[in-house]
């Protein structure tokens, strides 16, 4: 088992720069079943962070914390303490909804609403109150998702209508058009033919300037190319024999693809297992 | 080569030619469905000939002056259908007017996480035990119980509203507004049902998707899963004014049977259906004609609704 104190001062030592979110000593279970345990993590400001690992290693259940997006499921309970800008997001004063305006998510499977593509990144905008020229924010948002000028002559169509690369960008863009500080993505390339991933993939080269990126991947190479820190989790049976996922190894990507400090993310990297 | 059914020297031909009795019986059910679904169209096809020709006197009477005339007189042979069509149109309207409202908002309820599933399910199981109900027993029970429970109500709203035509006349024991209310009861668990089944059905990546957009359960049910949801909400409502415009039993006990068209919703008025089941007996000559147009004219009605929904239906369909 990994010692918590340990691995906070590895990552203190390894992440520079502002931090964004803080998860503290952070288990998550659904109902008696731990699925995660006692991870430490720090998001920076306007960086990349990777999560990578095997199935049933609870990355993409710590990723839908950050959002409240767990409280969905029956019985999903948090222990510990993530914090947004200082504030705990688990506060019973924090409003869920609230949270996800200032943390978005693009999902697994592009999940476009049966709405035309405008209609699509008005739908946030509008809900989240925005004042401003609809038609400017539209374009600027499907500039920044670099899918403007494929689809400039053809807003008032479905955005179902696209394809599926296409329609993760509109996902984005989307996500984007309510400027939210962090963009939480759940494997977004997934379903994605390899072209469509790359674009992606440069895509959120360009979005770390203005926000900060956490992104679930099974695609080891994709975290290596996109992201600046990367963190490992592993899944390991409990006493209980049910498997639970905990954090390995969190530093700089460099560092976990080529000099990682543990045996399993070693294993793992250079594709022993997983 | 090890098969043992095949052996090497047969051709394909030839062991194609070679009797097989799965494929007799496939040659058979194939016949079968053909026979059968042409009788059910020679069905369709002989009810409406039977209305045609049968409605045939009275439509080469009374032309479409049928369709604009107040009169129901068997003494001087006189007949039209304005009164009937009115009240069946305008009740079915009603009556969608207070379901729609009420079976979405029963149907999103249904399908949203507010109860655990131990209540929902035997909820679900009562509100399709509804649609179960003889329309006779809501007849029974309208005339009996429901309208003189409401009658107090409508005549507040006449004392306080009267001046607006629809309820310019003090409420009769049998009337428009109530048999429209029974209708609505009727037609609910339909609409309920369906609406339910295509909320349920959708993708929970969209609640999702929006709820990641920081959007409320409100502005997500309203903004996109009633929007997505909304060619079965359609159809569930079009077969909902399929069953009020062609329910019987209820509106021939409540509506009062009133030849005549009466702004007033308190009023007794009249339905197509209605007519026909207080006049078939003793009618006969003119009068069944007359009878019988009526029916036909119904059947248009349910036609074109029919097919609304499906225009509308499919046009949505489009969208998603």
């Amino acid at each position: 088992m990994t010692n918590p104190s340990i691995q906070q001062d590895a990552i203190n030592n390894s992440i520079a720069g502002d931090i964004v979110i803080r998860t503290e000593n952070v288990s998550i279970f659904y109902g008696s079943f731990q699925a995660v345990r006692n991870v430490f993590l720090d998001i920076p400001k306007h960086k990349v962070v990777a999560f990578i690992g095997p199935s049933g290693c609870g990355k993409s259940t710590l990723l839908r914390c950050y959002n409240r997006l767990n409280d969905l499921i029956p019985g999903a309970r948090v222990e510990g303490k993530i914090t947004y800008q200082g504030v705990d997001l688990y506060d019973p004063k924090v409003d869920p909804v609230e949270v996800r305006r200032r943390i978005g998510m693009v999902f697994q499977r592009p999940n476009p609403f049966p709405k035309s593509i405008y209609d699509n990144i008005a739908f946030g905008a509008r809900i989240n109150g925005y004042k401003g020229d609809m038609d400017e924010l539209v374009e600027r948002s499907l500039r920044g998702a670099a899918l403007w000028d494929e689809v400039k002559d053809k807003l008032k169509e479905s955005g179902l209508s696209l394809s599926g690369g296409q329609q993760q960008r509109l996902c984005i863009a989307r996500t984007i058009a309510i400027e939210p500080e962090v963009i939480l993505m759940d494997e977004p390339c997934s379903a994605l033919d390899p072209i469509s991933t790359l674009r992606i993939e440069d895509l959120m080269h360009d979005l770390k300037q203005r926000f900060t990126i956490v992104i679930v991947t099974h695609n080891m190479q994709q975290a290596s190319r996109v992201a600046d820190y990367t963190a490992f989790f592993n899944a390991e049976a409990g006493d209980s024999g049910s498997r639970f996922g905990y954090l390995v190894e969190y530093d700089r990507t460099e560092s976990i693809f080529n000099a990682p400090k543990q045996q399993a993310t070693q294993d793992y990297v250079s594709g022993r297992f997983g | 080569m090890t098969s043992p059914t095949i052996s090497n020297q047969e051709t394909l031909i030839e062991s194609s030619q070679k009797f097989h009795a799965p494929r007799l019986i496939d040659r058979i059910f194939y016949w079968l469905t053909v026979l059968l679904s042409v009788g059910i169209g020679a069905v369709l096809v002989w009810i409406t000939y039977s209305l045609l020709s049968i409605a045939f006197p009275a439509i080469a009477t009374f032309n479409l002056g049928f369709l604009f005339s107040q009169v129901w007189n068997p003494v001087q042979d006189l007949y039209g259908a304005l009164p009937q069509i009115y009240g069946t149109i305008v009740s079915s309207i009603i009556a969608l007017l207070f379901a729609v409202p009420l079976g979405v908002g029963v149907a999103v309820f249904l399908s949203e996480d507010f109860l655990p599933r131990r209540i929902l399910t035997p909820i679900a199981f009562v509100i399709e035990l509804l649609a179960a109900i003889p329309s006779v027993v809501y007849g029974m029970w309208g005339i009996f119980v429901f309208v003189p429970f409401i009658l107090p109500l409508l005549q507040g709203i006449h004392n306080a509203l009267g001046w607006i035509p629809f309820f310019s006349t003090p409420p009769s024991t049998r009337q428009m507004f109530a048999t429209a209310l029974v209708l609505a009861i009727m037609i609910l668990p339909t609409i309920i049902a369906i609406s339910r089944d295509s909320l349920i059905s959708l993708p929970p990546q969209l609640r999702q998707g929006a709820y990641g957009l920081g959007a409320t359960r409100w502005e997500t049910i309203m903004q996109v899963l009633l929007p997505a949801g909304l060619s079965g909400i359609i159809g569930s409502v079009m077969l909902a004014l399929g069953r009020a415009l062609g329910e019987t039993m209820a509106a021939a006990m409540l509506i009062g049977n009133a030849n005549r068209v009466n702004v007033s919703l308190f009023a007794p008025a009249s339905t197509i259906s209605a007519l026909i089941a207080n006049q078939f007996g003793e009618a006969s000559g003119l009068q069944r004609s007359a009878l019988f147009y009526q029916a036909l004219i119904l059947m248009i009605l349910t036609l074109i609704v029919n097919m609304l929904a499906e225009v509308i239906v499919s046009r949505f369909q489009q969208v998603e």
